[in-house]
């Protein structure tokens, strides 16, 4: 993996993300309204005072290309506006947040493409299964479900028939001065609920695809090859096979990796987990546009670092495409 | 040899015809949205009731007044009233928002599919800068700034999700522009405009079918979201909204939100369905895949 390409793909990454800026800074000003009270998110309740520190801040009674740069250097040194209802900087309620979501997010990703492939894998064996006819139709119903309510109905069966799981938040009170590893192990009790929800859609879809591309697979000279020279049926189907069927989950886990992001954002609202998804519902529902901006700033730049990382990984997997840049 | 081999050609078109309505899961999907749709289009004319108003004693379970099948949310309105009207908006929110995704998509695609160069260089590079946003997150800040409305709210949908058809269209694009007949559109005088919707994309169009059809599906969910967050129409109820409102509410009553879950799921399910078989019906090879 040559330096030169990765240096070319951040510097993308980093055009996409000044583009990002610039259409949260086009967006406020579109926004029917005078741009100070939309950012100052009272809904006609701020003060004189309170609008004019804005205007100065944001420099809105400079001209539109003044403004641009005094918003776009101020995300640079990373500061992104002030909350006016939370009262805190967005970047320290962004940092409060971002962990829970990325520990969401990455859970739900491992635990669809592990489930999922698997499933797939198995499914391929016999096309005209049972396995196979159960993949397909959980693959359908998996992406038909709305995942708002998939929560919902979890929460429904595990609060009052099954309380096994907790069915709210990240960490239970009373474990709120216990060591790091209890509390750890608390976590990951609570993120059972809502990681699953999430891995539902996708689990399906990379069964579906994962038998798709490995009955092609299977098909070819090499797998021949493989069982002709006595491999075991394992061996063939895992190592053989998946190696070359990967490729394409590849593809689609890098590209699904928006769509997580915005599935989380459901997720975290139902479960009450308290992630960036949760700070977006919370900030959108009382106008606070610093905050919201925050957010899909934020989600934008994991999608951008998620897209490197599958373009970085793909070219470990596939020798092919290390030398093209 | 069979009477239809000995008979013209048969057009595309009948040919997938007839392999859809041998399909049973796609058939059963017909049947599922017909229903759902002249359920919301005409069950309000025999089971007349507004869905806002305060009809009962809140939280009735399901069966127990004949009144009320479905019992009453959390309020004391009727569930099943909820029900009937509220799947037009979400259904007419979902059409239009496929619709607005599959004019930017299919346009853009086109374009940059067709010219090369720096049209397609430029497109896509646009094409690639939405796909960075999340799109749920997009559309929650586009429906909130320019205030919800059912318009707004497709709008948003349809600005959203259009890339994944853009790329689509551009790539068949990619494929059809080198057939021979294009070459002849052009040698006979066409001008680009002309072989780009007259001969292209009627070309094109099996892909594009289905994908319309899969995108009714994902801006039915995504119309479902957005009203579960608050963030749909509030003077206009939906299946999303019956769910949002009642949510604090699950434990003491699992109706006013299960209902309205199971009524966007088998909406989804259909259009899905149905999407599939468009797919082996365009595809006769591919079905087995």
């Amino acid at each position: 993996m040559s330096a030169s390409y990765l240096m070319k793909r951040v510097g993308y990454g980093l055009l996409l993300m000044l583009g990002v800026v610039i259409l949260n800074f086009l967006l406020i000003r579109l926004a029917p309204g005078d741009p100070a009270v939309v950012i100052a998110g009272e809904m006609g309740g701020a003060t004189e005072e309170m609008l004019e520190s804005i205007r100065e801040e944001y420099g809105l009674n400079k001209p539109l290309l003044t403004q641009l740069w005094i918003y776009v250097s101020g995300v640079v040194r990373f500061d992104l506006g002030q909350s006016f209802f939370f009262n805190q900087p967005v970047t320290t309620l962004i940092a409060q947040r971002i962990l829970p979501t990325i520990l969401l997010v990455i859970t739900a990703q491992i635990l669809s493409i592990l489930l999922g492939v698997f499933l797939g894998v198995i499914a391929s064996r016999k096309p005209g299964g049972v396995v196979s006819a159960f993949v397909s139709v959980f693959a359908t119903i998996g992406y038909a479900v709305p995942v708002f309510w998939t929560g919902i109905m979890l929460i429904i069966l595990f609060a009052s028939i099954l309380p096994i799981f907790p069915v709210e938040g990240m960490l239970s009170v009373k474990l709120r001065d216990a060591n790091i590893f209890v509390q750890a192990l608390d976590v990951l009790h609570h993120l059972v609920l809502p990681a699953f929800t999430l891995a539902i859609i996708y689990l399906a879809q990379y069964a579906r695809l994962g038998r798709a591309s490995m009955l092609e697979v299977l098909g070819s000279d090499y797998i021949r090859t493989a069982r002709a020279k006595g491999a075991s049926e394992r061996s063939v189907l895992f190592k053989h096979a998946l190696r070359n069927a990967a490729l394409p989950i590849l593809t689609v886990a890098g590209l699904q990796f928006g769509n997580l992001i915005s599935g989380a954002l459901l997720v975290e609202t139902v479960f009450n987990w308290p992630g960036m998804g949760r700070l977006a519902f919370d900030s959108i529902l009382r106008r606070d546009y610093p905050t919201i901006m925050g957010v899909l700033f934020f989600a934008s730049f994991m999608v951008v670092v998620a897209n490197i990382l599958t373009d970085m990984s793909y070219r470990w997997a596939d020798p092919r495409l290390r030398g093209k840049s | 040899m069979s009477e239809r081999a000995l008979n013209k050609a048969e057009s595309p078109a009948l040919e997938a015809w007839r392999i859809f309505r041998r399909n049973v899961p796609a058939l059963i999907g017909v049947v599922i949205l017909t229903v759902i749709v002249l359920a919301t289009l005409y069950g309000s004319f025999i089971y007349t009731g507004d869905a806002f108003e305060i009809v009962w004693a809140p939280h009735e379970p399901p069966g127990v007044t004949p009144d009320f099948p479905l019992g009453t949310d959390y309020l004391g309105r009727s569930v099943v009233a909820g029900m009937l009207t509220g799947g037009g908006p979400t259904l007419a929110v979902g059409a239009a928002a496929a619709a607005i995704t599959m004019v930017i998509g299919v346009t853009l695609g086109a374009l940059a599919g067709f010219h090369g160069g720096w049209v397609d260089n430029l497109l896509m590079r646009i094409t690639e800068f939405f796909q960075v946003l999340p799109a749920l997150l997009f559309a929650m800040v586009l429906v909130t700034l320019f205030s919800p409305s059912l318009l707004t709210i497709a709008i948003a949908i349809g600005v959203v999700s259009w890339p994944q058809t853009a790329r689509l269209t551009r790539a068949e694009f990619l494929k059809v522009k080198e057939l021979e007949y294009v070459t002849a559109a052009r040698a006979i005088g066409a001008r680009d405009a002309r072989i780009i919707w007259k001969v292209i994309l009627p070309n094109a169009a099996p892909p594009l079918i289905v994908s319309a059809t899969l995108t009714i599906g994902v801006a039915i969910l995504f119309e479902a979201g957005l009203s579960f967050l608050g963030l749909g129409d509030p003077n206009v109820m939906s299946w999303g909204l019956m769910i949002g409102a009642n949510r604090d509410y699950i434990l003491d009553a699992w109706w006013p939100v299960t209902f309205p879950g199971l009524a966007i799921f088998l909406t989804v399910f259909a259009v899905s369905l149905i999407g599939d078989g468009l797919n082996d019906a365009f595809n006769p090879k591919m079905r087995e895949r």
